[in-house]
């Protein structure tokens, strides 16, 4: 008989190695489709090392990519931490990017030092605005936010293009639906020269620290925490659920939103449609490789980035499908769900006793 | 005014409104079936596309048309059973977990195509299913000239709508799975499997999941393309609240649905000139917004929803 018992104590080791195995694990069992590519698969590794690490410019590239990642794994963590499943951070990141474009391009006329904070500013608002819709109707109808939050991932993106096509385009674009180019003193400063990476980075790594310590230590990250996990508890003990899951519904979407800001103002300078290639799914995957903790976003970002751009790099080397990438995502977030499962409980294997009739 | 009534009594807008509707009534009945046992399966969108890819390329490989749905619904079952060893026995959230299969399959089916199909400009093509004709059924007026244009995946559509309410309401076997989605302690103490009633609704429902991503590249259309399914799978999960995890009721929500698709695209060519035209792509999306608003706090949620159960623990 196998019979599954809870573990009434798992090491810390433990838990902290889960993340590293999974992640270990899912670039081995990417082992599988390369040879199904008919790839050199010791070799295939190499260049994915080499396209990662080989260099600083792929290392800037990494980095370039791990920024939004630290966003949307942040948005989802914060969310997933009070059990609110946000799974909005594509659109919301889409609204962020919006308002940093209709305030950034030259519509107000604001003197230079002012208009970073303010696109920042909006950014937040725009994509705070994104998870409180789908909160509000949560409380006042009832609507699944799982549900309300996909649906509006597509209605936003459909939104964006007719942005894109009317008020948002660039009247110099050549009839291309992108918008305006961002003012030069509303850009955040790249980190090194003629390298891609910039300040966003920078941002992205004080937020998750501030959180860290905000979730562990602080009144609001102690409500948030106590609704996350047992939500009746909570409301017995005279915590404020509404208002906390508002709370964390607000930062949430703020934080998605700013990953379309720090897109726009730190990499591209102006806005198109395909401005994120599904960064705000990504988001979850590394939240849930981070073990929901704020600074564990940071390593899974990194790890994710690392993923993509190894594998493009590796795509174009070797003319393997960079669909191994996402598939390399896939198989690590259902490999840290398996380890999550092993962490906290254990099979024991116990002997049923032969009955043996004379 | 008039133009939009002339539409609704033409027989082509409901023939293409149920056309539309098709990969939806599949898609609802099996989220409902998972729901049923308590297990959400947003597993549906990657499913969608892992049948609709699996399915072509299977006909493509020369399979038959039957032998393409038949490996649809296959393909299917499997993602719905990783998704039922997750969520069941191993009793891990059924978000994520459905989140983690919709990622997995997608970008499965997205490796296999481009592996197999490499240096494709325009993808390959196939035979779809084609129209059947049914004698007695096509001299009905009205009904008849919808339901003659329908192909067999429609046809088979409508059936398992019939046998999917016949299972759940009248056999044993679906009083034992709608107890296991309101309650798994008593039909543990009647002395049934819960894990095995719970992980047979999952993949039988990932299988009609399957299946209707098929009717996308085996009878809408007769190619796979990157992004077809968009969103048709939360689509069905809010259709499922919608009906109120009634068969009748989701039969009635896709045709709808698929009505109210079908009319947008005809009044986009009607009032164009004067709105922008993602207004009414974007108008199914808040459709379903809508009804979820309407439907959510009268809906009859499958008591155990979400909770997951293990033996002896109480």
């Amino acid at each position: 008989m196998i019979r599954i018992e809870n573990r009434n104590a798992s090491s810390r080791l433990f838990k902290f190695s889960i993340p590293i195995i999974s992640a270990v694990v899912s670039l081995i069992l990417a082992a599988i489709p390369l040879a199904f590519a008919g790839a050199n698969i010791g070799e295939a590794y190499l260049v994915m090392i080499k396209g990662v690490f080989g260099s600083v410019f792929a290392l800037s590239e990494m980095l370039t990519r791990a920024t939004p990642l630290i966003f949307t794994g942040l948005a989802a963590a914060v969310a997933f931490r009070a059990r609110l499943w946000n799974i909005g951070a594509e659109g919301q990141l889409y609204l962020g990017a919006m308002a940093a474009v209709s305030i950034g391009t030259g519509v107000l006329d604001i003197s230079g030092f002012l208009l970073l904070p303010i696109i920042i500013t909006f950014g937040c608002l725009a994509g705070a605005l994104g998870m409180v819709v789908p909160m509000a109707l949560k409380t006042r109808f009832g609507a699944d936010e799982v549900v309300t939050t996909l649906l509006l991932n597509f209605i936003i993106l459909i939104f964006l293009q007719m942005m894109l096509e009317g008020p948002l385009k660039d009247p110099m674009g050549l009839g291309w639906p992108q918008s305006a180019p961002i003012l030069d003193q509303g850009m955040l400063p790249t980190l090194l020269t003629r390298m891609r990476v910039h300040s966003g980075l920078i941002i992205g790594l004080v937020l998750a620290v501030i959180l860290q310590i905000f979730i562990n230590r602080s009144i609001w990250g102690f409500k948030l925490r106590a609704v996350g996990e047992n939500i009746s508890a909570a409301r017995h003990a005279g915590i404020g659920v509404n208002k906390s899951l508002l709370g964390v519904a607000i930062c949430s979407g703020a934080l998605a939103g700013l990953a379309g800001v720090s897109e726009v103002i730190g990499l591209k300078g102006y806005l198109t449609a395909d401005l994120s290639p599904g960064f705000g799914y990504t988001g979850i995957v590394v939240a849930m490789l981070a073990g929901l903790s704020p600074i564990g976003v940071i390593a899974a970002a990194l790890f994710i980035a690392s993923v993509f751009v190894g594998a493009d790099s590796m795509s174009r080397a070797m003319g393997v499908s960079s669909y191994l990438a996402d598939l390399i995502v896939a198989m690590s977030l259902i490999c840290v769900l398996i380890g999550g499962f092993v962490s906290n409980y254990k099979l024991t294997f116990t002997k049923q006793k032969k009955v043996t009739f004379k | 005014m008039i133009d939009i009534l002339q539409i609704l009594i033409s027989e082509s807008f409901w023939a293409a409104s149920l056309r539309i509707s098709t990969p939806l009534i599949f898609g609802v009945l099996g989220a409902l079936l998972c729901e049923k046992s308590g297990i959400l399966n947003l597993g549906i969108e990657g499913i969608f596309v892992a049948g609709a890819m699996s399915g072509w390329l299977a006909v493509w490989l020369g399979a038959g048309l039957i032998g393409g749905v038949i490996v649809a619904g296959l393909t299917g079952a499997f993602f719905g059973l990783i998704h039922a060893i997750l969520t069941v026995p191993l009793g891990l959230s059924q978000h994520v977990s459905g989140l983690g299969v919709t990622l997995f399959s997608t970008s499965l089916s997205y490796f296999i195509y481009r592996t197999a199909l490499p240096n494709v400009s325009s993808p390959p093509r196939i035979e779809p299913f084609r129209p059947i004709d049914i004698p007695f059924i096509s001299d009905i007026p009205f009904l008849g000239e919808i339901l003659g244009q329908q192909t067999a995946m429609t046809w088979l559509a409508l059936i398992m709508v019939f046998i999917v309410w016949f299972v759940l309401y009248k056999t044993p076997l679906g009083i034992a799975i709608q107890a296991v989605g309101d309650n798994p302690n008593s039909v543990d103490a009647q002395g049934l499997s819960v894990y095995g009633l719970r992980i047979g609704s999952v993949v039988a429902g990932s299988a009609l999941m399957g299946i209707g991503g098929a009717f996308l590249t085996m009878s809408a259309f007769d190619a796979f393309f990157f992004g077809m399914v968009n969103g048709r799978g939360w689509v069905c999960i809010a259709l499922v609240i919608f009906a109120s995890w009634k068969p009748g009721k989701a039969l009635l929500g896709a045709v709808l649905f698929g009505a109210f698709d079908a009319l947008q695209v005809r009044l986009q060519t009607e009032v164009g000139a004067f709105v922008p035209g993602q207004i009414f792509l974007m108008a199914p999306y808040v459709l379903s917004i809508f009804a979820l608003m309407v439907a959510a706090r009268k809906a009859d949620y499958p008591r155990a929803l979400l909770t997951p159960w293990f033996k002896g623990e109480r």
